[in-house]
């Protein structure tokens, strides 16, 4: 298949665009593989992707109950950034965000990675004093971060309510100038194509009925369309991984499923320059290419494996929104939509061998997976083709709970609801 | 055009100014801005989204994709309104969108020439470069981004007010339409409470309904959201059309249950897909009749009809009636009933059968259409025809408005005779009626679509987002076939008017593509709300007041007395009490000099406190706290730490032994909620079997604590009824005493390390607590000390807070491990002890001091050496910082990895944000009176 | 959504506040066996369909309710006080679980 380039585009313009070709083939499944990958979700896609790109894992099944990209990858608010407490997820999405960097030239596809940074409102200063030490933890692993004043908050973010009189009058905040956006669906393509590309199977429709076993062993995979035999059995499934490992015979794992949904108002011109964050509540927001607002707020708070969410959630958000952003009242709604999460004890994500032999396991990622497309799948693949951990997600264990190494970037103990 | 006199929704005798992109023109009571325009000649409403074509008015409503426009309102901006939904009024200001510099010239429209580049998802393969930059693409962005959106928001806040009602009812009835009302009718005349919302203003109907007492009207309404539990959502426009009452809601935010709902939103009509057919002059036929009725605006004379159904020929027959003259009516149909054949001929006009329209002609505005005749496919052969015109009513049947029924996630049900979605198997108390379920809807041919010969000529399926035919045929080459790929893929459907016009002829398309039935094609799924609901609705009265003010019985007293207040959290609590030209620093340190040396007065009303009662009231608090709580004596008080399950510190606080069955627990103010709903969880969910309850009663106490050497002095000259002297109250003691005729309990408690009492007073009495200490004490050198100054009491003293509590550390780590009693379990005992919670490393309390005289810095993380590169391993990080009076120089608390052992070190502290590296000395967190004498005294 | 109150009836979702897996049993408090602790804090069974978990009224009587739930249609088929509440717990220790 060609190159996409702007050459290209003009190219087949004039041919009336009826050269190019599928974007990824759509085979039918073979009998077994060397790894099968259940969920053909962004991190699913992109493990694939790396499997073959730098493992040399190339007869590789991704397989997915529904159409690709569907679940999390394509229903996010978009934002990129690696401005977290710990250490550990530090290192982690810094990895990302040094992908993200060059992820349109590595899959031969726009992402639309764009840096426009993502600026964390504070509105007292003992607020912005646990973002000091967010943001001077992340200095001093290398990572940017600055920290804005009242007035360069108002620079940032024309049309804020800089009034004293506010609920919360604005104090500060604090900017991390490499975080952005991509366009969700991109990514979800993008790894697609390219791992299509290098030779994997990406079968849609096959829904993971049961994993077959031999003993303890996994070694595959019974779908809607047939068995697929694989002595590797990766699991990827985000917001479903309980349902599917109960398939697999675990009852229970340190997730619950929540609601997250997301808005967009109509569209508009640019008006909103960067992605950022109300400190008085919970709200962040960012305006795409296309010139919509989207925006989100906090999980819906209850276990919940419907695609839409509440309506005390809806009049949060939105009062929040025009509460920074006053002129913006009379600006309509246009959608909401509501994806799966799958929330962890400590907010922090899994990336495991195991926890069955045959098996390995990438979940956790609370609602902020989107971000980690590409780390996450650089790093699930290394514990997938070595059989032990990369080195940026050692401490991304499941049994990290139970021996007391939780990663609470929130400090808000095993009760996920508040991460 | 003409406007004709009379139209049954408007009144022709007032007269109203109104001026779009700065031109006054005129139109009358009753008119929408649409209906005002078309009757002043306008032909071009706007431009489109991705190629900026002219585009007119398509429809009369919500479905129109076309015309939106931008409303000023005294500098305030709505943008992308439907002119279809806008009721004209006297002064109205609308502004087109998406062009420059005019709507007539506007260089945007360049993009027709790239048209060709620009099909579906060509950003996806270019404008990233061949090597590794992501500025590439910024670069690019910044002109994409600018040539995209509709129209522009402002920065002028809203002034309006926006309100929220909630409502119950036995029936809601969704629409008022024919079947609605109907539905509506019945049941009030059953007895039942009704309530009835339309998106229309009232008409004659709906005013008949609103005589019966039972049932509430609500116009100008939309039902935009189905929740849970028969939950609706909808926004009333209350006046939007004219000027609002004094203190009329701008918007109200409707928030409705129905023990049973109609759904009677009824269906809109869609255009068929043609060659040219985003020429403005091109319309949907049924909006052509409506204007020419409703509005007495015929919008053309010389009128051509494009159909696939019967509905276009009552059109036919209604404008003729109007007085125009009917030029042909093109139908792909190859038959046609006699019924239609009748209805034509009143029109008096030629019917051509099987036949399609593949060209319209005219700049910006339809002068003709060429026709061809055309198969059930959509393919077109033979000769050519031309046909004269100054306008093209098209209907390609109509889709009925299922958004309500379908939100819940419910898939909807393809219908092959109506061509059209309709709603899915409702609930038992769900009813779907009228034409929304195809009653009266005609029976359209099978979808089709005409394909251009040229690409010029365009084929628009999504008119506002410029979908085309091509690009619906590039989704499919490239693989993008499922519903939620192609939508996502070439954005049909995702324009404002949510797909209401394209999504049928989009899904049409596709099937075609791949051979399948639409039915088998599916549909993506529509979601709330129904149409663009303004922000500043759903915020309701919390526009403005985004959340609700706590405030201490105290709080003006300290306004009245230069008390610098800030919310923390929900509260707003003094920082410091400013003389005059000082700064908070010094205001702060004045005030904390003044409690070490005499007595100083701060409020801490905030603190949660909670009435923990009951024959086991005791060993409940043995299982929360890590300390045993049983032994405590009968009016004394204990400091406690209790920790969450998985054995991290929770919150710390004291409980004071009132008798023998009653504590007062108190916790931070930071977690005063969640250890009331922690302690409710355990007495109801784990120890049912418990005999105790727990009462919040933080609002039933103001609370202010007085400190000092002096307290007890002050305290003794206004306490009457009890003694305050050290036998009656010893450190932890507590009394009920009285204070200027108000009954008080006093717990002597310190925070500060001196000598102090917390004072509770029933809340209401409180501020006449608070100022007989402060009158009696002042002289006695007593001062109110804010937060800041409370703060560098507590830092000199070691003591934690949430700054420490953070959620990850133990008791260990603060140095509080003797706390957890080895004698009883208690919630987090069995997991405190797990390796990651002992292990080596964990960061720890410890003092810092400043060695070269600046203040350190909340947030700065301490280093083992400077360096060039200001990338190091962090050791630790700077909870709170202050200027200590006491030792003379800035200090702060720290959590530092092993940081009990470094006590003694000289480290560096870095903060690049700010720019600063300075040494410090870790020394004991307990700075002042580490052995206690002070506060025990 | 709105949930039955036992005390104060048919109330919107608005008043309450999701209090967690019901499934669970709390060990014995002197337990030492880490095993069945693990399990307790950390795992979660998280049915996709009907659920069994704890709310609280806390805009309301504050009462903890132990409410059965489809966590896919948000149907709630019943709301009782968790105090009174006659639904037994299920057992968890003899199924398996992640070991977390």
């Amino acid at each position: 298949m060609a190159e996409y380039s702007a050459w290209q585009v003009i190219k087949n313009a004039f041919n009336g665009n009826t050269d190019w070709k599928q974007a990824w083939r759509k085979p039918e499944p073979k009998s077994s593989y060397d790894v099968i990958i259940v969920g053909g979700g962004g991190h699913g896609l992109s493990t694939a992707y790396y499997l073959a790109k730098e493992f040399g894992i190339r007869n590789v099944a991704v397989v997915e109950k529904g159409s690709l990209g569907q679940g999390n990858v394509g229903r996010n608010t978009q934002a990129i950034r690696s401005n977290y407490l710990l250490p550990e997820n530090q290192h982690f999405y810094e990895l990302c965000m040094d992908m993200w960097e060059g992820l349109s030239q590595e899959l031969n596809y726009n992402v639309m990675f764009s840096q426009r940074g993502v600026l964390n409102i504070a509105h007292h200063p003992a607020q912005l004093d646990q973002f000091a030490r967010r943001g001077n933890a992340m200095r001093l692993n290398g990572i940017d971060a600055d920290l804005y004043s009242r007035a360069d908050v108002g620079k940032a973010l024309p049309g804020i309510d800089m009034s004293e009189h506010a609920r919360f009058p604005i104090y500060g905040g604090l900017m991390q100038k490499s975080g952005g956006v991509a366009r969700h669906d991109a990514v979800a393509w993008g790894y697609a194509r390219a791992a299509d590309r290098l030779g994997v199977d990406l079968i849609e429709n096959a829904e993971v009925l049961e994993f077959i076993k031999d003993g303890d062993q996994i070694i595959g995979v019974r779908t809607t369309r047939g068995e697929i035999r694989a002595p590797k059995v990766a699991v990827c499934v985000a917001g479903s991984t309980s349902e599917v490992m109960r398939r697999a015979g675990i009852d229970r794992m340190p997730i619950e499923s929540h609601v997250l949904q997301a808005f967009v108002t109509e569209s508009l011109k640019p008006i909103i320059h960067t992605v950022a964050t109300y400190g008085g509540g919970h709200l962040y927001f960012s305006q795409t290419d296309k010139g919509s607002i989207l925006f989100g707020g906090d999980i819906d708070g209850y276990n919940s494996w419907a695609q839409r969410g509440n309506l005390p959630v809806v009049e949060d958000v939105m009062s929040e929104m025009v509460t920074l952003f006053p002129g913006l009242a009379r600006v309509r709604l246009l959608r909401s939509w509501g994806g799966i999460m799958d929330m962890t004890m400590d907010g922090a994500p899994i990336i495991t061998t195991g926890p069955l032999p045959g098996m390995y396991l990438n979940c956790g990622w609370c609602y902020g997976g989107f971000k980690a497309t590409p780390g996450s799948g650089l790093c699930f693949a290394h514990a997938i083709a070595k059989d032990e951990p990369h080195s940026k997600a050692i401490p991304f264990t499941l049994d990290r709970f139970s021996r007391g190494y939780a990663i609470d970037d929130k400090g808000q103990g095993p009760t996920p609801k508040w991460h | 055009m003409k406007r004709l006199s009379s139209g049954l929704r408007i009144d022709t005798s007032v007269t109203l100014r109104f001026t779009f992109d700065g031109k006054q023109y005129t139109g009358h009571a009753g008119d929408t801005l649409a209906s005002a325009l078309l009757g002043s000649g306008i032909k071009i409403f706007g431009r489109s989204f991705k190629l900026h074509r002219p585009r007119g008015v398509m429809g009369i409503g919500l479905e129109e994709p076309n015309a939106l426009v931008t409303i000023i309102d005294n500098g305030v901006r709505e943008p992308n309104i439907q002119a279809t939904m806008v009721e004209l009024r006297d002064g109205l200001v609308a502004v087109s969108q998406n062009r420059w510099p005019s709507l007539d010239t506007d260089f945007g429209a360049i993009n027709q020439l790239g048209g060709k580049v620009f099909g579906a998802g060509f950003y996806y393969k270019t404008f990233f470069g061949p090597f590794r930059n992501p500025r590439i693409w910024h670069f690019f962005e910044w002109f994409i981004r600018r040539a995209a959106g509709l129209g522009s928001a402002g920065h002028v806040a809203d002034p309006a007010l926006y309100d929220r009602m909630n409502a119950f009812c036995d029936v809601l009835v969704i629409g008022a339409g024919e079947a609605g009302l109907e539905a509506a009718t019945k049941a009030a005349e059953q007895g039942q409470r009704v309530i009835i919302a339309d998106l229309n203003p009232p008409y004659e109907a709906t005013g008949a309904l609103a005589s019966y007492p039972n049932v509430k009207v609500l116009t100008r309404t939309m039902v935009w959201g189905a929740y849970d539990s028969d939950t609706f959502t909808a926004l009333e426009r209350v006046s939007e059309h004219r000027a609002p009452n004094h203190g009329e809601p701008r918007h109200r935010h409707w928030v409705m249950r129905a023990a049973s709902v109609v759904l009677a939103t009824g269906a809109s009509e869609r255009p068929m897909v043609f060659p040219g057919n985003d020429k403005p002059g091109v319309m949907l036929a049924g909006a052509m009749a409506h204007y020419a009725e409703q509005f007495g605006v015929l919008v053309g004379e010389q009128i051509a009809i494009f159909t696939n159904n019967d509905s276009a020929y009552g059109v036919a027959r209604d404008l003729a009636n109007a007085g125009a003259s009917i030029i042909a009516i093109v139908d792909v149909r190859s038959s046609i009933s006699d019924e239609a054949r009748i209805t034509a001929g009143l029109a008096q006009t030629e019917i051509i059968l099987g036949y399609g329209v593949v060209k319209t002609t005219g700049k910006n505005a339809v002068t003709g259409i060429t026709i061809q005749a055309v198969d059930a496919s959509g393919k077109t052969s033979g000769p050519t025809r031309e046909i004269t015109c100054d306008s093209l009513g098209t209907s390609g049947g109509f889709t009925p408005l299922i958004s309500l029924s379908v939100q819940k996630g419910a898939r909807p049900n393809f219908n092959e005779n109506l061509q059209a979605f309709l709603p899915p198997a409702l609930p038992e108390n769900w009813h779907a009626v009228g034409t929304l379920v195809g009653d009266g809807l005609p029976h359209p041919a099978p979808v089709l679509l005409i394909q251009a010969e040229t690409p010029e000529d365009k084929a628009f399926i999504d008119f506002q987002h410029d979908v085309t035919d091509t690009d619906i045929d590039l989704a499919h080459r490239e693989g993008f076939t499922s519903v939620e790929h192609l939508k996502r893929y070439t954005t049909l459907g995702m324009a404002t008017d949510q797909g209401r016009t394209s999504h049928v002829a989009g899904m049409g398309r596709m099937a075609a593509l791949l051979g399948k039935s639409i039915a088998e094609t599916g549909t993506s799924r529509l979601r709330a709300p129904f149409a663009g609901v303004s922000l500043g609705s759903i915020a309701a009265e919390r526009f403005g007041h985004v959340m609700p003010n706590r405030l201490t019985p105290m709080h003006d007293w300290h306004l009245e007395n230069a008390g610098q207040t800030y919310a923390a959290g929900l509260w707003h609590r003094p920082m410091a009490y400013l003389h005059i030209g000082e700064t908070i620093e010094q205001a702060y340190v004045r005030e904390a000099r003044a409690v070490r040396a005499t007595a100083g007065l701060v409020d801490v009303s905030t603190l949660g406190k909670i009435m923990v009662q009951g024959p086991d009231a005791a060993e409940f608090l043995n299982r929360i706290y890590t300390n045993m709580m049983s032994t405590l004596p009968v009016m004394k008080a204990r400091y406690g730490l209790m920790l969450r399950e998985d054995g991290i510190l929770f919150d710390d606080g004291t409980a004071w032994r009132l008798g023998e069955t009653e504590f007062l627990v108190t916790t931070t103010t930071a977690n005063a909620a969640k250890v009331m709903e922690h302690l409710e969880y355990y007495i109801q969910c784990i120890w049912p079997d418990l005999k105790v309850v727990a009462t919040s009663v933080t609002d039933h106490w103001g609370a202010m604590a007085i400190s000092g050497p002096q307290a007890r002095n002050i305290l003794g000259k206004v306490v009457t009824g009890a003694s305050v002297e050290n036998e009656a109250l010893p450190h932890m003691g507590i009394i009920h005493g009285v204070i200027d005729g108000v009954e008080v309990m006093i717990a002597r408690l310190s925070f500060s390390g001196e000598r102090a009492y917390e004072v509770y007073a029933p809340a209401g009495h409180a501020r006449r607590v608070w100022e007989a200490l402060i009158e009696t004490g002042t002289p006695l050198g007593l001062v109110p000390y804010g937060l800041e100054a409370l703060g560098t009491l507590r830092v000199e003293k070691g003591h934690v807070t949430g700054a420490e509590l953070d959620g990850r550390t133990t008791a260990a780590d603060l140095g509080l491990g003797g706390m957890l009693s080895k004698k009883k379990p208690f919630i987090g005992s069995a997991m405190a002890n797990r390796d990651g919670l002992i292990r080596e490393g964990r960061l720890q309390l410890v003092g810092l001091k400043s060695l070269d005289g600046r203040a350190l810095n909340g947030g700065a993380h301490i280093i083992e050496n400077a360096s060039v590169s200001e990338v190091a391993t962090s050791l630790g990080h700077v909870t709170a910082a202050c200027y200590s009076p006491e030792l003379g120089c800035y200090v702060g608390l720290a959590l530092m990895s092993d940081g009990r052992k470094r006590i003694g070190q000289k480290l560096i502290l870095s903060d690049p944000l700010r720019k600063m590296i300075m040494p410090i000395e870790v020394i004991s967190p307990h700075m002042v009176d580490a052995e206690g004498s002070r506060m025990h005294g | 959504m709105r949930i039955n109150c036992p005390h104060c009836g048919l109330r919107d979702v608005a008043e309450f506040s999701y209090a967690g897996d019901a499934n669970r049993t709390r060990p014995d408090p002197n337990s030492t066996d880490m095993d069945v602790w693990n399990d307790y804090i950390f795992n979660r069974v998280n049915t996709r369909g009907r659920h069994h978990e704890f709310w609280q009224h806390n805009h309301g009587c504050r009462a903890h309710l132990i409410v059965e739930r489809d966590s896919v249609t948000h149907e709630i088929f019943s709301a009782e006080l968790a105090k009174k509440s006659a639904i037994a717990p299920i057992k968890t220790a003899k199924t398996k679980a992640a070991k977390s």
